[in-house]
């Protein structure tokens, strides 16, 4: 069966960051809690593959280390989404139609309407800029994404005989949605997932930019973008690499899903 | 036959899709104002022949052979001359009026497509032309206004406005493929009467396609027989009935008018007791405060089934049945009355596993009855949920069930999409009855099937009912089938039984006008054709 092209190429990309984010847990080419001052602003090549920042960090290290950060934080908070959301969207539609349905959408629609990153910025302001409050804080606006995707697949499904084959075999509601419509919508929920990981990124790129991310001296994307602000016109080496990590990481996840979606969805299912 | 220049010729089409042979070597004519029928199971063919003339193939379609409409030369032109002929000189309509037409645009605008499209009237005319088309084939803008969306409509009312769109320009050939297929019986008399109207006054050809024998003895002049991508028979209509020369014809004629062999043993034990069920839905709300408008969908219907017998529902679509089998099955409350399954009160939402158990239902489409993750192991032991505890031989029963439906234990390994229509039917046919419950409910189990395979699930079924003491109540809108397989029937409309007996009574002397209505409806092939002995050889 041929993978889609968009597939592959997504696949490839993030996993090239991936790689460099797990490959750091044992293993970074220099340290980067350690400054050296002698070495700072030094451009790319030589020892230093991607040059060095104004404390003389080897920018390559950092971005590893900074790939952990972005992709742990981006993974918990999707999985915070899911855990929650999920369930939320399967109790809606198991009772379409009743109170607790409008009770969960109209809940939905209310943290759909802040603006989340505003709301982000206040949440870490409010309760202390680390990496564990960014993850809750993003976690929060992925609760109501998957809770309307896993509603909307499953209010399709609860329509097919084989759940009402499963209603007159006598099983209750929840154990419908477990056994029989959560099944089946794993493939929208692994496209969405996809996708919320890749804002999930950029999210946290944008919290550290701000400062209310990861802290220092824990590496960051997004803080490197913020301290490569005043020297970005004699080291644009320290503003172009982190920004491209970043652009490249979220492309390639968003090609992925993209190419997953064609791959999985049954809709679009077409003649090979 | 039809004598002078044939309007439609076909010779030798073949074609293969991505290397796999789908048709072989297809040859027939149709000449002017002539309807052909061309008639065989799914996969045979007969739609791949449709879209072959109109060149509207999937991709990796490879077609040879020549396809001469008039003195045009169809497989030679581009795609951009096709256009033109498209709607013009050849419509086409199809088996679901829903998926058929947008269902974001007015039916005036769809109608009105067409004529635009060929640049034959202004903007301005052609709501007036599609007004006049749409009165033509029966919806008159006065009862039916122009800016309805499809879904106002019913499924007949769709059809018609298919038809108008086909015919807008007057067409030399409409290809009709499998057009009332998806239609109640008495809409079904209506839109093939239309169809023949059409052939009439326009002097227009018909090409139907349809696996229906009996729609084909009364509309078609000529009628083709086609089997795995070939042509196996053609003749005039009455000669291929009357002859059925070919071994696959006969065959096709032998199990469509299948009745299996049963030998009811009923007792006078209820298994199914309805008294008076009552059903309403709500409506929208019409003020803000005080009681909503209701629907009722059964209006005090009484309904008994004895052990041992099979007892048929018949009504069109909208009557109600739907809604009385899942009263029945104990997933909807009812308003008022009883219903009692052996003894026990069925009410609906909370019926306990001791009383569910002894029902068990079997449903129309085989394609969405099944969990596709779930192997079939899964699939056919689910009710015995229904059970306090699972059997210890949980794996045994499911294979003894499996046999008795005529596949094997070792398809319990499987997943649901290896295996075909009939077989899927087979499987839900098992788990209907792994846990030995006292009555099967068949809501259309046998409509979505072909013939053959049809006949060959009559057959288990009666046979299944003689093993394991079923009692059956089988809901269909097929009366055909309804009198091949009940003891007694019953005849619902808006939600009332209108008419109820023994089933050859009901057939043979039906006493209300709406089972009268009915039978009349239903098409018939001429006794006299099917006497088995050989009719006039036709003319060559």
């Amino acid at each position: 069966m041929r993978l889609p092209f968009q597939l592959i190429l997504g696949a490839a990309v993030s996993a090239v960051f991936i790689a460099g984010a797990l490959i750091s847990l044992v293993w970074t080419p220099y340290s980067v809690e350690q400054m050296n001052i002698a070495q700072r602003l030094l451009a790319p090549g030589g020892g230093y593959l991607l040059g060095t920042d104004h404390f003389g960090r080897d920018i390559l290290s950092m971005l590893m280390v900074g790939a952990r950060t972005s992709i742990a934080v981006a993974i918990i908070a999707v999985g915070i989404g899911m855990v929650v959301g999920v369930p939320l969207g399967l109790l809606a539609a198991a009772n379409r139609g009743s109170l607790l349905d409008e009770i969960v959408m109209r809940g939905n629609d209310l943290v759909f309407a802040f603006p989340s990153l505003i709301i982000a910025i206040m949440i870490t302001a409010v309760l202390g800029p680390s990496a564990v409050n960014a993850i809750l804080a993003i976690g929060i606006f992925n609760i109501p994404v998957f809770a309307r995707v896993t509603r909307g697949g499953a209010l399709s499904l609860w329509t097919l005989d084989y759940v009402l084959a499963a209603r007159v075999a006598g099983k209750g509601k929840a154990r419908i949605s477990v056994e029989h419509i959560l099944t089946n919508i794993a493939n929208l929920l692994i496209v969405q997932g996809t996708i919320q990981f890749s804002l999930g990124i950029l999210a946290e790129a944008g919290l550290s930019y701000v400062g209310l991310g990861a802290q220092p001296p824990l590496p960051s994307w997004g803080r490197m973008l913020a301290d490569s602000q005043t020297m970005i016109s004699f080291a644009p080496h320290m503003a172009i690499f982190p920004g491209l990590a970043i652009v490249l990481t979220v492309l390639g996840l968003n090609l992925m899903g993209d190419g997953m979606r064609d791959l999985l969805d049954p809709r679009l299912r077409r003649v090979r | 036959m039809v004598r002078g220049p044939y309007m439609l010729e076909v010779r030798d089409l073949s074609m293969t899709i991505h290397g796999t042979d789908i048709l072989r070597d297809v040859s027939f004519s149709v000449g002017a104002g002539e309807v052909f029928g061309l008639v065989g199971e799914s996969g045979s063919g007969k739609s791949m022949t449709a879209l072959a003339l109109m060149r509207l193939l999937p991709r990796g379609a490879q077609v040879s052979g020549e396809i001469r409409f008039g003195q045009t030369e169809v497989s030679r032109l581009s795609e951009h001359q096709m256009c033109g002929l498209r709607g013009r000189d050849i419509g086409m309509i199809f088996q679901e009026p829903m998926t058929a037409l947008n269902p974001v645009q007015t039916i005036g605008d769809q109608v009105a497509e067409t004529l635009l499209v060929h640049g034959a009237s202004t903007p301005a005319q052609a709501r007036d032309a599609a007004a006049q088309r749409l009165a033509r084939v029966g919806l008159d803008p006065g009862r039916v206004p122009l800016d309805r969306y499809p879904h106002e409509l019913s499924g007949g009312q769709r059809q018609r406005v298919c038809i108008a769109m086909a015919v807008a320009l007057r067409p030399r050939l409409l290809i009709a493929d499998e057009p009332t297929t998806a239609l109640d019986v008495t809409t079904q008399a209506q839109i093939l009467a239309l169809l023949r109207d059409l052939v009439a006054d326009d002097g227009m050809s018909l090409m139907l396609i349809t696996h229906d024998l009996a729609v084909v003895a009364d509309m078609a002049d000529h009628v083709a027989v086609m089997q795995s991508g070939r042509i196996v028979e053609a003749d005039r209509t009455e000669c291929l009935f009357r002859n059925r020369r070919h071994a696959y014809t006969a065959k096709l004629f032998a199990d469509s008018a299948h009745v299996p062999a049963r030998r009811p043993e009923v007792a006078p034990v209820p298994v199914l007791q309805v008294r008076g069920a009552v059903r309403d839905y709500p409506l929208a709300r019409r003020r803000l405060i005080g009681p909503r408008p209701l629907f009722r969908a059964v209006d005090g219907v009484d309904l008994t089934v004895h052990e041992g017998e099979s007892v048929g529902l018949v009504g069109e679509s909208g009557c109600g049945k739907s809604t009385l089998t899942r009263a029945i099955l104990g997933l909807e409350a009812v308003q008022g009355g009883a219903i009692r399954l052996a003894g026990d009160s069925v009410t609906g939402g909370h019926v306990p596993g001791a009383v569910r158990r002894k029902m068990q239902v079997v449903f129309q489409d085989p394609y969405g009855s099944f969990n596709p993750r779930h192997r079939v192991a899964r699939l056919v032991a689910e009710p015995f949920h229904l059970l306090p505890t699972p059997p210890a031989d949980l794996r045994a029963k499911v294979a003894e069930a499996l046999e008795a439906v005529g596949l094997q234990g070792s398809d319990s390994e499987k997943y649901i999409h290896e295996f075909s229509g009939g077989q899927r039917q087979r499987i839900a046919i098992a788990r209907a009855i792994v846990i030995r419950p006292k009555l099967v409910i068949l809501d259309e189990a046998v409509s979505a099937l072909d013939v053959s395979i049809r006949a060959r699930i009559l057959d288990l079924l009666a046979d299944l009912q003689k093993r394991f003491g079923l009692s059956y109540l089988f809901i269909s809108h097929d009366l055909s089938v309804v009198r091949a397989i009940t003891d007694r029937v019953l005849v619902m409309r808006a939600g009332r039984i209108v008419e109820e007996g023994r089933t050859e009574q009901v057939f043979a002397n039906p006493s209300h006008d709406y089972t009268k209505a009915l039978i009349a409806a239903t098409p018939q092939i001429p006794r006299a054709w099917l006497d088995g002995l050989p009719g006039p050889v036709s003319p060559a």
